[in-house]
């Protein structure tokens, strides 16, 4: 039997959640709108909502001035390189416990977990003197090495509850068709991971592009992606909020595009498979 | 033959994995051990010298250490206080059926999108600046003085920030164990007259523990390692009024070069971390089989 709730109720609640809703969004909605204000119409006071002059000249300032586009490819690379060196070593690592159990999988999957626990002030010193005499700093390669470690914990949890999911039937019946391993894996095992492998590297994408820590810590001007860059307007100079709000904009839309589309593996991703 | 063929391969496939991250943890974590027994300063090269247990003596009697470390935990809890029983309301309500569900979900997530250092420098200049922030127009608007937030209320305003980002967590995990609830039994409760706060206390709250208890332990791992904010709005100040713990030693290894110092801090980060951690280990140790 369905919950049958009246119509008047279902309607307060409507009201209400929108409030709230919107309420939450707000500070998103109104960056995306003084994006689009002259800096006088940004600090406006009555503040203006929709009824000024839009403008999107502060796209093409943040550009000019920093060269945008290249922090945002730094992001674009550092993220997605990291996802990509991680699913490769994540996906043997995954596949074998899933598949092959022995007595310590469970112990060896907690003891990867526990690396994540490891709070990266800890070593943030020796990182950084290491990063120093290898001459990492301020490199992309160096950020996406860091960026694969710290995440790889997640991504072969992730993958393993994933795998873990596939039966086992199925792999027996290729074995006793005489598949080989490799095309065990590439024939019966990979169509059926994709869509497990897909929201694993969708989150690993979002986890990498607002990583905070070591890309502040470990990039100047040179391989520091948004979220660095971003953080120069901490010490601004005279009116800024516009082009503080357009280079905000560009920086969360691609993640908040790609978060509504994993919203369901997020919470699996965030809690090990501890809440489904 | 097959199984013995198959377990060395799969010993061979996992271990790139396990041996990369046993590099990244015990590489470091040497090195911190080993430079918090040194006198190292980076402005004094080839002075380093053994020192014993002098940095963890002068790290732990530092007023700046007491004070980061409630700071630490006063963010810690402000943020989980704040996101828990704000993502239990939420859940609530948006497991109620009404109109746009998909969009009011879409709209309360989208905060946990946002990188740290943007959610901090929007909500510092254009909510809670003084005197161009939105918070101080309506305060005038009012006819009231308006509130320098992060001078005045440093930490707070931290906590407020903080927490907006962690709610939508917070929401939807709950909201994901709110929907696994047997419908039945809650009809069964209703139809017997229980009133909707002993629905709520006896079978909802019991039902959702385990993933508020998620909620608290995972929260609690990613709030003891808060920085960017911090680092755009305060800067840890007014003097050390919004300085945590990993903020702390970052100024002492990164901005006063203190190696020895800063890693003998990072020593004490990694124990308290820990605490926590082996409670949630645990947590998600008995899941595993399940």
């Amino acid at each position: 039997m369905a919950r049958s709730v009246s119509t008047r109720r279902k309607l307060i609640t409507t009201v209400f959640a929108w409030a709230i809703g919107i309420a939450i969004f707000f500070p998103i909605l109104w960056t995306i709108l003084t994006s689009f204000k002259t800096e006088a119409a940004a600090i406006a006071d009555p503040p203006v909502w929709f009824n000024f002059d839009w403008t999107v000249e502060n796209y093409a300032t943040v550009q000019e001035r920093s060269n945008y586009f290249r922090h945002f490819m730094n992001s674009v690379i550092i993220s997605g390189g990291s996802t990509l060196l991680g699913l490769i070593i994540a996906v043997p690592a995954a596949w074998s416990m899933a598949f092959v159990p022995a007595k310590r999988t469970k112990d060896v999957l907690m003891w990867m977990l526990s690396t994540k626990m490891l709070p990266p002030v800890g070593v943030l010193v020796p990182i950084y003197l290491l990063f120093r005499d290898l001459g990492l700093l301020d490199t992309r390669i160096g950020l996406v090495i860091v960026l694969t470690l710290i995440n790889l914990p997640i991504i072969v949890w992730m993958l393993y509850t994933y795998f873990k999911e596939i039966p086992g039937e199925i792999l027996e019946a290729a074995r006793m068709d005489g598949a080989s391993l490799r095309s065990e894996i590439i024939h019966v095992l990979t169509p059926m991971a994709i869509p497990g492998m897909a929201s694993t590297v969708l989150l690993n994408i979002i986890l990498a592009w607002n990583e905070a820590f070591w890309t502040l810590n470990l990039t100047a001007a040179k391989a520091a992606p948004l979220t660095a860059f971003i953080a120069s307007y901490s010490s601004p100079e005279g009116l800024f909020y516009a082009k503080l709000s357009a280079a905000s904009t560009m920086a969360i839309a691609p993640i908040l595009i790609m978060g509504w589309f994993s919203q369901k593996q997020l919470v699996r991703g965030l809690t090990f498979g501890a809440v489904k | 033959m097959a199984t013995k063929h198959s377990r060395m391969s799969a010993r061979l496939m996992i271990s790139p994995a396990v041996l990369l991250l046993l590099g990244w943890m015990l590489i470091p974590l040497s090195m911190t051990l080993y430079f918090s027994f040194l006198r190292y300063n980076l402005l004094m090269p080839g002075m380093e010298e053994f020192t014993g247990l002098t940095n963890y003596r002068f790290f732990l009697t530092d007023p700046a250490f007491f004070a980061a470390l409630w700071n630490t935990i006063a963010l810690v809890v402000g943020v989980l206080v704040v996101t828990v029983i704000g993502g239990i309301l939420l859940a609530l309500l948006l497991d109620q059926p009404f109109f746009g569900q998909g969009i009011v979900r879409i709209l309360v997530i989208a905060p946990f999108f946002v990188m740290p250092t943007v959610s901090a420098l929007v909500w510092k200049n254009m909510f809670m600046n003084p005197v161009n922030g939105l918070f101080a127009h309506a305060a005038k608007a009012l006819g009231l003085q308006p509130f320098d937030f992060l001078s005045s209320a440093p930490l707070a305003s931290i906590i407020g920030i903080v927490s907006w980002q962690w709610l939508p967590f917070a929401t939807l995990i709950l909201l994901t164990a709110l929907q696994s609830l047997d419908q039945e039994q809650l009809e069964a409760a209703e139809m017997d007259g229980a009133p909707w706060i002993k629905r709520f206390w006896y079978i909802m709250l019991p039902h959702l523990a385990r993933a508020i208890t998620v909620v608290i332990l995972i929260q609690t791992i990613f709030l003891l390692s808060v920085f960017a904010e911090i680092l755009v709005t305060t800067n840890g100040g007014p003097g050390t009024a919004s300085t945590n713990l990993t903020y702390l030693i970052y100024m002492q290894s990164l901005l006063q070069f203190d190696v020895g110092g800063g890693s003998a801090g990072g020593v004490v980060a990694i124990i308290l971390a820990n605490i926590v951690a082996i409670f949630l280990m645990r947590m998600i140790g008995k899941n595993l089989d399940a």
